[in-house]
């Protein structure tokens, strides 16, 4: 009995509950009539969409900045990346090569000054980097109006100028990595592209935390003044962990994107920093330590639970709770990682 | 009040200890760090880590009933008080509201009347009265009015005693380390009042390291190693060398060295009108040449700018004055400046500075080197990145272990679980790992046991004979820097105040501390 309270203690209560209610749905599944490899798909493929995203939260975990919740500065990145792409024609996979590069260096300046911006309010990072995100975005709004975007496939058509909330990714990059040596087998279909695109995104990050600099990066979260006294220059790094982040983020929507076939502007970014915040969190990161492991159970299991759901939900009681669900999971997980931070503070 | 007998069994941190205490009496309790003495003033005091651990075994006797005590509140009712060893004081509040916190005598309002006790108005005028009478056993003057925070640091330590004596009830005191963070002078009159308070009936219960102080004040003392009770005596029966061979259970070296003659040797750091703005240490026109190869030791009273010294010149305050490293000047505002001139520090706060709490000795040790030095890294794909070198990190940790004799589980054990003296080994390894070339040394021994602090000395002792790196040692403790350095300079209002050989008498090192000149 002790070990087995152990064996829970150590894989944490909550992503014990998840996987748990993950499992049980699975089993439900064929009982309802849902097809269990047409859900593993599903499941893989709202993976392979998020994973990036997820994994844009480490480099600010690890130096200490707390959670990204300024994700929505990357996704503006990516995003402008996106439509200039297709702004100047780029199609086919070319244009999602294009779009990675026009969105770096926004990502760059974007994630710059967002870092020297949070090395102003250290201590203070994570609430500020929430409204500096819904900042960014509604700025984002005019802007998407303002903008000098000519493409036909991307403005309003009534009036040629200002682009669309969402515009089909069709031509484009729509599907460009998942369909890269897509695996299919009946009902099942293996997204083998976008899943080793992360796998790649996924090393590099490994190996940058092995170097020196991603172990300086490790310290200054751990222990601001003993980076320092070591001679780190904690601002560089931390400045230095915010524009990975935000790169990350920028790739992130991008392969959203492809997966999902649309482009979607406006409030869109608004709501993707909470999903990719609460999937780490059940991966077992905490408000200071995260790892890449972290990452992939993490997002298995949140996105295993929005997709889930609505099939065997909706037929079961016939109401949609996807949504309501969703929120829950994602809102109650964040509000236990904060709680939690207050318990094992470092310097409580 | 009479017979406390206690035994507790049964868990590895404390097995069947049995302890008397009479009124009035003073009994002193001394042990290594680690050997249980905490965890025995947790039970008596009701501590909740306790409770929560499953409780103690065995029975305590006040005044010949048998009594529970699960929580701090139950203790208080048996009119157990206890001062900590870190302040619990309401910085915000002045020294009367802390002393009367939560048991101020109130008067009725009419608001009161109305809804009850709880919004009864405070009678300030009493409780004046009975935190100026609380501080006059104390026996110093404390300002009644003064907020806390404000406060040196020994005046909070007299505040805590005060709330203690208050309480009415109070019929054993236990003091974990009351004049660890006072100064000599401070701790004397201290100890002048730990024994008034004895002399009105009040049990008390001394924990110290400082075996003097047990000599001074004590009737009986109480040794305790590896949670057993090695040895009960009363204190004209035993000498402080037998206190400390019954604690560490062996000899231990305090001989004194013989200082070398350093004067004729070449300076290797020239320090010269130094200011440093670290708050409670500020450092203010200090000047020094240190020679190559010799221990200098820093000494004077706390809060005369003698920690701000190295770490103005480490960079970790803000700075300014001309530090030159063999005719090189040091940019003091940039911590790498020094460490790339292979000038170590190990800071005075332990869990604060000096290590990842969090995170396993292996980083601790090599983290600084490997920042500094590039070392412990090892190329991969062709030299275009190199990671970290795990089995080279685990083998250097594994040589510290050893060397130093950490008392760890693994190399892998999180820095945080370790006692202060083993933790405080890990900083002198991280620095020793560096290979420095010259050291700073801030109160190596702080709130550490004998054992691990004559250890902690031998290592730098060992060091500096080893290897000649010159060091460069900030004590309050007078007594441990005449032990193995071979200059002594006292510091005074943030300058030097003069330097003297270590083998100097005591008496001179302290006038220079309370600001005669050097003659």
């Amino acid at each position: 009995m002790e070990r087995i309270k152990n064996i829970i203690r150590d894989f944490g209560v909550p992503r014990f509950i998840i996987l748990a209610f993950l499992v049980a749905l699975f089993i439900m599944a064929p009982f309802v009539g849902a097809d269990l490899p047409t859900q593993i798909t599903n499941l893989l493929n709202r993976f392979s969409w998020n994973a990036v995203l997820v994994l844009a939260m480490v480099p600010m975990i690890h130096s200490g900045c707390g959670l990204n919740f300024g994700l929505p500065f990357g996704i503006i990145a990516g995003l402008l990346g996106g439509t200039i792409s297709i702004e100047l024609g780029f199609t086919g996979v070319q244009s999602f090569i294009m779009a990675i590069l026009f969105a770096t260096p926004f990502a760059i300046i974007f994630g710059y000054l967002y870092g020297v911006l949070l090395n102003h309010i250290k201590g203070g990072e994570m609430m500020v980097a929430t409204y500096v995100g819904f900042s960014a975005v509604s700025f984002m709004c005019m802007m998407w109006l303002l903008l000098p975007y000519h493409s036909p496939t991307m403005v309003w058509g009534y009036e040629g100028k200002g682009l669309r909330t969402t515009i089909s990714l069709e031509g484009f990059y729509d599907k460009v990595l998942s369909s890269f040596l897509e695996i299919k087998i009946g009902n099942l279909a293996i997204p083998t592209g976008a899943i080793l695109f992360f796998a790649v995104l996924s090393f590099i990050m490994w190996s940058f935390l092995r170097t020196k600099t991603g172990t300086a990066m490790t310290a200054v979260g751990s222990n601001p003044v003993f980076a320092k006294a070591s001679g780190v220059n904690i601002d560089r790094i931390r400045t230095l962990s915010v524009i990975m982040s935000t790169w990350l983020a920028a790739i992130g929507i991008l392969v959203y994107e492809q997966g999902f076939g649309f482009i979607q502007l406006y409030m869109a970014p608004f709501n993707m920093a909470l999903p990719a915040v609460s999937a780490i969190l059940i991966g077992g990161a905490s408000v200071n330590k995260a790892s890449i492991a972290n990452v992939i159970i993490g997002t298995l299991l949140f996105q295993g639970i929005v997709t889930m759901t609505p099939t065997v939900m909706n037929s079961m009681i016939h109401m949609d709770m996807s949504e309501v669900i969703r929120i829950i999971v994602s809102n109650g997980m964040i509000l236990y990682a904060l709680t939690r931070k207050t318990n094992d503070g470092r310097r409580a | 009040m009479k017979n406390i007998k206690k035994s507790y069994y049964g868990t590895a941190v404390l097995h069947d200890i049995n302890m008397e205490l009479s009124e009035g009496e003073i009994i002193g309790l001394v042990g290594e760090n680690g050997a249980g003495k905490s965890t025995l003033m947790n039970i008596l005091f009701g501590d909740e880590v306790i409770a929560s651990t499953g409780g103690y075994e065995g029975d305590i006797f006040i005044n010949g009933e048998k009594a529970q005590i699960n929580s701090s509140f139950d203790a208080l009712n048996y009119g157990i008080g206890m001062v900590h060893q870190e302040f619990s004081l309401i910085p915000g509040f002045t020294a009367t509201e802390n002393i009367l916190f939560n048991r101020e005598p109130t008067k009725k309002s009419l608001v009161s009347s109305a809804f009850g006790d709880r919004l009864d108005t405070l009678d300030r005028k009493k409780m004046k009265e009975i935190a100026d009478d609380a501080i006059d056993k104390v026996g110093i003057k404390i300002d009644d009015d003064m907020l806390v925070q404000s406060m040196p640091v020994g005046h909070k330590q007299f505040t805590e005693i005060a709330r203690e004596i208050s309480k009415e009830k109070l019929k054993v005191l236990i003091l974990d380390e009351p004049t660890a963070v006072l100064t000599e002078k401070e701790a004397e009159t201290m100890l002048k009042s730990i024994k008034n308070l004895a002399s009105r009936g009040i049990a008390i219960i001394f924990i110290s390291h400082r075996l003097n102080e047990i000599m001074d004040i004590c009737n009986k003392v109480t040794v305790i190693r590896d949670g057993v009770v090695v040895k009960t005596s009363d204190i004209d029966k035993i000498t402080v060398d037998e206190i400390t061979k019954y604690m560490i259970g062996r000899e231990v070296d305090t001989k004194h060295r013989e200082p070398r003659n350093v004067e004729g040797k070449d300076v290797i750091m020239s320090i010269k009108n130094l200011y440093v703005d670290m708050p409670g240490e500020n450092v203010r026109d200090f000047s020094i040449d240190v020679y190559d190869g010799e221990i200098l030791g820093i000494g004077g009273l706390a809060g005369q700018g003698k920690l701000g010294i190295p770490n103005g010149i480490m960079g970790l305050y803000d700075a300014e004055g001309d530090v030159s490293y063999k005719n090189e000047k040091i940019n003091i505002s940039e911590p790498m400046s020094s460490l790339k001139k292979d000038i170590a520090f190990v800071s005075e706060d332990r869990r604060g500075v000096g290590l990842l709490l969090d995170e396993s000795l292996e980083w601790n040790i090599s983290f600084l080197t490997m920042q500094v030095k590039d070392k412990f890294l090892k190329k991969i794909l062709g030299k275009l990145m190199s990671f970290r070198s795990n089995e080279e990190i685990k083998e250097v940790t594994d040589h510290y272990i050893e060397a130093l004799n950490i008392k760890c589980t693994s190399s892998k054990q999180k820095a945080r679980e370790l006692s202060g003296g083993n933790q405080q080994k890990v900083c002198l390894a991280k620095a020793f790992a560096m290979q420095p070339k010259f050291l700073f040394v801030s109160e190596p021994t702080r709130g550490i046991d004998v054992g691990a602090k004559a250890l902690v000395l031998d290592a730098l002792k060992g060091y500096n004979e080893k290897y000649g790196t010159t060091i460069v040692m900030v004590s309050s403790e007078i007594e441990e820097l005449r032990q193995i350095c071979d200059r002594i300079a006292i510091v005074s209002d943030g300058k030097v105040a003069g330097i003297y050989k270590a083998t100097e008498p005591v008496e001179k090192f302290g006038a220079l501390m309370i600001g005669a000149k050097a003659a």
